[in-house]
């Protein structure tokens, strides 16, 4: 479905962001990128959004080349799930969600019945509808990503692109995120995300690529990839991955523990 | 459950549209001439179908020649003032600026009096007054984008240096006007008044003020993401560069036609915007109504008290900021939480 091939960026020639990124993603697919800070992820992220122009490199959906898309119609195939922040005016939550809907209004129109019941229908789903009207600002974290995820949802592109939709969450958060990442998948869409915890590739994801120095250091599924090997050469930081037994399921699970010597 | 219930919305435009008409017949009867609301309302319609005349010829130029122009002007300058912040607020992701604050008013006041003391027309000082609208605000958005990453603070800062700039060459130009004509006037007007509002005022405002409104008002949708940040705004599929083309020129327009008509009015911008969110909430395309009806009422209401006060004819800026000042107190204590 999304293809993207010989991606590389740069600010200074001498010094590149990004080298020769290529990975593709199919719908269903969820995919994992891991890596260091400062590595290019969030660059990778806003190259294929086209925030950041790419200085070479193809990014094709079905084979139609995004780079001669026109951002009404980019928008139309990817939406980009940003991290929660604070809006300068106290927004409610439905008027956030309806803001996704902004492409399919005809010039000069408001939203119809047909974009309210999308809003309605998205926030339901994600178990928010009851918030609808209460202000971002003052909604929790998972709260606020939620909403994000609505408006990126009623946008009605197949591709979502989540900027670590797991940061600053709790436990019961970071899982309630991850089942709706998962859902979304089941549901038909192709999903992007970032994350600073390797487990939750295995959690949730299919696939995941690992990033170092602006360079895909290896890509595969999450079983494959993600060991204690990879993952140390990944942080250069001493990583193990190992089972752990879920006493009271009786099965196991992998896990990644960052060891301090 | 729908999420949609409990609104509201055209009830309130609804509502606030016959204040503001209210206020707008009420304005008629602030003045020396005392006269009925019926026979200002006679007078009025007298222009478009057939009533016998039993009034006073004099009070024919009382009400269309002087009050009705003034009146129109205030609602029309709070209007154009108040839609001009909202749009500004939204684009810049700051409730704190303003078209005074941004040093827009200041860039147009000093085109408008540097072509005033050239002789010019009324279009060439529109022109050049627009000119250095746009130069002030491009110059205060390019300082903040460039010393500060556009944060709240810096762009505010930037505003006042480039505000602080004009209203020294304004003041270079009135040194070098000439005292007899020029100065006396310059200054009145800069301190801002409708005192000398005709009819001519309105219509020369009008084409500018109409095109800019429906610019504003057929992009609200668009310029509403800008409150998310460009970046997400793009990723929604909006044409940016577009969208804040058509913001800045229509809000720089309006707030020209405001300046050239009555002087640097502060504090309308600023504030007007604020009220309407509490009115109506947050989103962009229901404030641009809302700040346009808000700040009609508001600035009609301050020129009422100004024809009020018998003798002596204060000044229009001053007194919007006598009111804006606690009322921005007011609203700072109020909405802190939505801002940061």
């Amino acid at each position: 479905m999304l293809t993207v091939k010989g991606l590389s960026y740069f600010y200074n020639p001498e010094r590149l962001i990004l080298k020769d990124i290529s990975f593709d993603l199919e719908s269903h697919d969820i995919l994992c990128l891991l890596g260091p800070n400062g590595t290019g992820k969030t660059t990778l992220l806003r190259c294929m959004l086209a925030l950041n122009k790419m200085k070479s490199g193809s990014i094709k959906i079905d084979g139609n080349d995004l780079t001669k898309a026109s951002i009404k119609k980019r928008a139309e195939m990817m939406a980009y799930v940003p991290q929660a922040t604070m809006m300068a005016f106290p927004y409610e939550a439905r008027e956030i969600v309806q803001m996704g809907r902004v492409t399919h209004l005809a010039t000069g129109g408001s939203p119809s019945k047909e974009d309210w019941r999308l809003a309605e229908e998205a926030m339901e789903k994600l178990g928010i509808l009851h918030m609808s009207r209460h202000l971002f600002n003052e909604m929790s974290g998972g709260e606020k990503q939620m909403v994000l995820i609505a408006r990126a949802m009623v946008q009605q592109a197949k591709i979502l692109i989540m900027d670590e939709p797991t940061a600053n969450l709790d436990y019961s958060n970071q899982i309630k995120m991850l089942q709706v990442i998962k859902s979304l998948a089941e549901q038909g869409y192709s999903i992007l995300m970032t994350s600073h915890f390797p487990d939750h590739a295995f959690l949730a994801c299919n696939r995941a690529v690992l990033m170092r120095d602006g360079y895909i250091m290896a890509q595969g599924l999450p079983e494959d990839i993600v060991n204690t090997e990879n993952l140390t050469k990944l942080y250069a930081t001493p990583v193990c991955v190992t089972e752990a037994r879920l006493d009271f399921q009786d099965r196991m699970i992998k896990v990644c523990i960052p060891v301090m010597n | 459950m729908k999420i949609r219930s409990n609104d509201h919305f055209k009830l309130k435009i609804i509502l606030l549209g016959c204040f503001t008409l209210a206020l707008f017949l009420a304005s008629f009867l602030v003045g020396r001439y005392a006269i009925s609301i019926r026979t200002v309302i006679d007078i009025i319609l007298s222009q478009f179908i057939n009533i016998p005349q039993y009034w006073d010829d004099t009070l024919n130029t009382v009400i269309l020649q002087v009050r009705l122009p003034r009146i129109v002007l205030a609602i029309l300058v709070g209007g154009a003032l108040s839609v001009s912040g909202a749009s500004y607020q939204t684009l810049f992701k700051n409730p704190m600026v303003s078209p005074d604050i941004l040093g827009v008013s200041a860039g147009a006041g000093f085109g408008a009096a540097l072509a005033m003391i050239n002789g010019a027309t009324w279009w060439e000082v529109q022109s050049v007054a627009f000119i250095f609208g746009l130069i002030a605000v491009i110059a205060a958005y390019t300082i903040a984008h460039f010393f500060g990453g556009n944060t709240i603070t810096v762009l505010i800062l930037a505003g006042i240096v480039v505000s602080s700039l004009f209203h020294s060459l304004i003041s270079i130009i009135k040194t070098l006007a000439d005292t007899d004509n020029q100065l006396p006037s310059i200054t009145f007007w800069l301190m801002g008044s409708l005192g000398k509002g005709t009819n001519s005022d309105v219509l020369m405002m009008l084409p500018a003020l109409i095109f800019s409104l429906s610019l504003i008002y057929i992009f609200r949708n668009q310029i509403n993401t800008l409150a998310a940040g460009e970046d997400e705004a793009i990723t929604m599929g909006v044409n940016v560069p577009l969208v804040k083309l058509v913001v800045v020129v229509s809000s720089t327009l309006m707030t020209v036609s405001a300046v050239s008509v009555c002087g640097i009015v502060g504090w309308v911008g600023l504030i007007v915007p604020h009220i309407a969110r509490m009115l109506t909430g947050a989103n962009f395309s229901k404030i641009v109504v809302t700040s346009f009806l808000v700040g009609g009422a508001f600035l009609l209401m301050i020129d009422d008290i100004i024809r009020g006060v018998e003798g002596v004819e204060l000044p229009l800026g001053v007194l919007t900021a006598l009111v804006g000042t606690p009322v921005f107190v007011f609203l700072l204590s109020r909405v802190k939480k939505g801002w940061t």
